[in-house]
């Protein structure tokens, strides 16, 4: 689960060129797509409940509300986190840091270590399970006050908190 | 619940251990000596609860005022109404007064704590070094009686901020030099080794760089006439019809108000109409243009904005003067704007974007009303230079500008298309003046679409040595402008259209306003953004902002 090896490992197969510039980027641990899959599926529960609830009250033709719902389940569930994990990305400069997301609304954006304010680095439980870290950084700014980029190593993220820090002049206190 | 001893004792939020601390080691004699009392827990000015319990009570006048009329109306006695009246005013001014009383402040060594709450308590300390700027207000009842209030921002915004309402006008301004004098001893101090210029302002002592006549505020006035307030006139009556004696709505009232001299009037046809008509017009526009005007003279009255060796610093105000000053190195960036008719007479605004609010708006005005001779001054105190006449401009892509006009059009099309449609098939009743909507509809989303490829044309963008420049509006220009060393992050985003059509909105962190550049080609947004980042790289956050 957390052999460093599978960061660079092509454990995932990559489905066609999604983006360009994806090259020179770092990509997310593999274990983000299960992260990803484990939360799509709190979405999910709810209306697979609901279809199900439809279905037993049965004033339809069997199968009109659990097929779809099914069928939108395995696309969320399968192919969506996956696309998701492969749009994602992120650089690590001598002195900024640049983060890539998105799918249909692509973002990229890049925060100068002299900017940041100040840096989080927080685990939720799914995330903890996976020993993965999300790593947020704050800035003054109004537009962009925290960039977050999930799907690291807690080991990596804490890496990554240390050289920034050290890379931060010190604050007029 | 408030008990003889609550005072005795030195409340635990207040940190009194700490205050007695500073004293007793006292590393700054010579300045904790400006302030007698220095470090010891203080009460705000003994009248200023009169003034609270005064604008608490006028706050609810004007409700009080409607809710005396329906009971009065509904029969109840005016000495009984009165009486109300009067355990109301009691009421506020014992909660004013309680308040005052449960209100203390500390000026410290390196923060200023203030703790409050009658019943919650809280206890707030601000650090000299994040406060941004130090404003003081006076609104009518305390100038009467010689208070002020003190806030202290820090770009927190809205209620976050520190205020102390309300001090002696002589209490106020000492301690307002007193925090500015700690702050930037502390901030020089720090930076004593990082560069010399945190201090862009030469030593003359305020200086007017702009100011309003008298003449000047009314003409800004009759530009600032405004629809809206005619609006909001409307609403409030809808608000409050309920204090009103009959139903506004109810035809069969009106025909009864109207019995009477009104008669005369409905009688005399279309021409009355006509005539009644205009008048209503008239009167609107009359309502709309002194509202615009009252409103500009209370607020602009006596406009000053000088140039002091500690910032900017702005005193205007007719029954609420206000006083604020900022400090240079703290403007982020500039706006620049007109009005489509204010433009034709050569009038401008500047306002100053920073993390600090202006009462009320996000960015600082610092020339409301001005000739573009008179905002150049201002521009380059404020450590800017004007756009120069030679900027090599750059225009938008034009696939956005193309693609905005036709989501636009097709989004205006689609509900003509949805009306005419029921207007086909809704049935026969259905007057043909109706088929105006469509159709009106139809003109609207071609002459929206070409106000976007218009608008194209106007959108512009500029990158210099040391700013970034962006200009947009087809009627009424707006010009941003940008220190490259002062942004904070870039962010190239891009939507499903955009990814296809080759354009970016190119949105840039900014402390305290919003700089985002949209519709730019991909290979400029990609352009700037290296540039920027290569200038912002050069220098630390904490000799942008918080120095």
């Amino acid at each position: 689960m957390d052999e460093a090896g599978a960061i660079e490992g092509g454990a995932i197969p990559h489905e066609g060129a999604v983006v360009e510039r994806q090259d020179e980027l770092t990509p997310l641990h593999p274990d983000h797509v299960k992260v990803l899959r484990i939360s799509a599926l709190f979405y999910l529960v709810p209306l697979l409940i609901a279809a199900i609830v439809f279905e037993l009250i049965g004033f339809a033709p069997a199968g009109i509300f659990v097929v779809p719902v099914l069928v939108l389940a395995v696309l969320i569930l399968w192919r969506v986190p996956l696309r998701r994990y492969h749009a994602k990305g992120y650089a690590m400069g001598s002195d900024r840091l640049r983060v890539v997301r998105g799918l249909w609304f692509r973002s990229d954006t890049v925060v100068p270590f002299g900017r940041v304010q100040h840096i989080d680095v927080h685990q939720g439980p799914v995330e903890r399970h996976y020993d993965l870290a999300t790593l947020v950084l704050h800035t003054a700014g109004t537009h962009n006050s925290s960039v977050a980029l999930p799907g690291l190593l807690n080991e990596t993220a804490l890496e990554m908190r240390e050289t920034i820090r050290e890379r931060i002049k010190r604050d007029t206190m | 619940m408030i008990g003889p001893d609550e005072e005795a004792r030195p409340d635990p939020l207040a940190g009194g251990d700490q205050a007695r601390v500073i004293k007793l080691d006292g590393t700054a004699p010579s300045r904790a000596a400006t302030i007698a009392n220095d470090g010891e827990e203080q009460r705000t000015d003994p009248k200023g609860f009169i003034a609270s319990g005064a604008s608490l009570s006028s706050n609810m006048l004007l409700p009080l005022l409607a809710l005396g009329y329906t009971f009065s109306s509904d029969g109840i006695s005016i000495p009984f109404i009165l009486s109300m009246f009067g355990i109301f005013l009691c009421a506020a001014m014992a909660l004013a007064y309680l308040s005052w009383r449960r209100l203390t402040y500390r000026v410290g060594e390196t923060d200023i704590r203030v703790t409050s709450g009658i019943l919650s308590r809280q206890a707030r300390s601000v650090p000299y070094e994040r406060i941004q700027d130090v404003s003081v207000e006076q609104s009518l009842v305390p100038r009467l009686l010689g208070l002020v209030a003190i806030k202290f921002e820090t770009g927190a915004g809205g209620k976050d901020e520190l205020a102390l309402a309300y001090l002696g006008e002589a209490e106020g301004e000492r301690l307002r030099e007193l925090v500015r004098e700690r702050r930037d001893g502390q901030a020089t101090a720090a930076l004593a080794s990082a560069d010399g210029d945190a201090e862009a302002v030469p030593g003359d002592a305020g200086e007017v760089i702009f100011a309003m006549d008298r003449r000047r505020v009314l003409t800004f006035g009759f530009f600032e006439f405004s629809l809206a307030v005619v609006a909001a006139a409307f609403a409030a009556v809808q608000q409050f019809d309920f204090a009103l004696p009959f139903d506004i709505y109810d035809f069969d009232a009106w025909q009864d108000l109207l019995a009477g001299p009104g008669a005369a009037l409905y009688g005399m046809g279309a021409m009355a109409q006509v005539v009644g008509g205009i008048v209503a017009v008239l009167s609107l526009v009359l309502i709309g243009l002194v509202t615009g005007l009252v409103r500009t003279v209370l607020r602009e009255w006596d406009f000053t904005l000088l140039r002091t060796p500690k910032g900017f610093r702005r005193r205007r105000g007719l029954l609420t003067r206000t006083d604020v000053v900022m400090p240079v190195h703290r403007v982020q960036a500039l706006k620049i704007a007109t009005g489509v008719i204010r433009r034709r007479f050569g009038w401008h605004s500047l306002k100053l974007v920073s993390l600090a609010q202006d009462s009320g708006g996000a960015s600082h005005d610092a020339a409301p009303f001005a000739r573009m001779e008179e905002i150049e001054p201002i521009v380059r105190a404020a450590g800017f230079d004007p756009v120069p006449a030679a900027t090599e401009w750059r225009r938008g892509s034009l696939n956005h500008a193309k693609d905005a006009a036709f989501v636009t059009a097709l989004l205006l099309l689609s509900i003509a298309g949805a009306i005419a449609v029921f207007l086909l098939f809704g049935g026969q009743d259905i007057a043909r003046g109706y088929w105006l909507v469509p159709f009106g509809l139809l003109c609207l989303s071609g002459v929206l679409a070409a106000w976007e490829i218009l608008g194209w044309s106007k959108r512009l963008n500029a990158l210099d040595d040391h700013q970034l420049y962006f200009r947009r509006g087809i009627l009424a220009g707006k010009t941003d402008i940008a220190d490259r060393a002062k942004l904070q992050s870039v962010e190239i985003s891009r939507g499903p259209i955009a990814q296809r059509r080759g354009y970016a909105t190119l949105k840039l962190g900014l402390a305290g306003g919003s700089f985002v550049l949209e519709g730019l080609p991909v290979e400029r947004a990609h352009e700037l953004r290296e540039a920027l980042l290569e200038s912002m790289t050069r220098s630390d956050f904490s000799v942008v902002v918080a120095a």
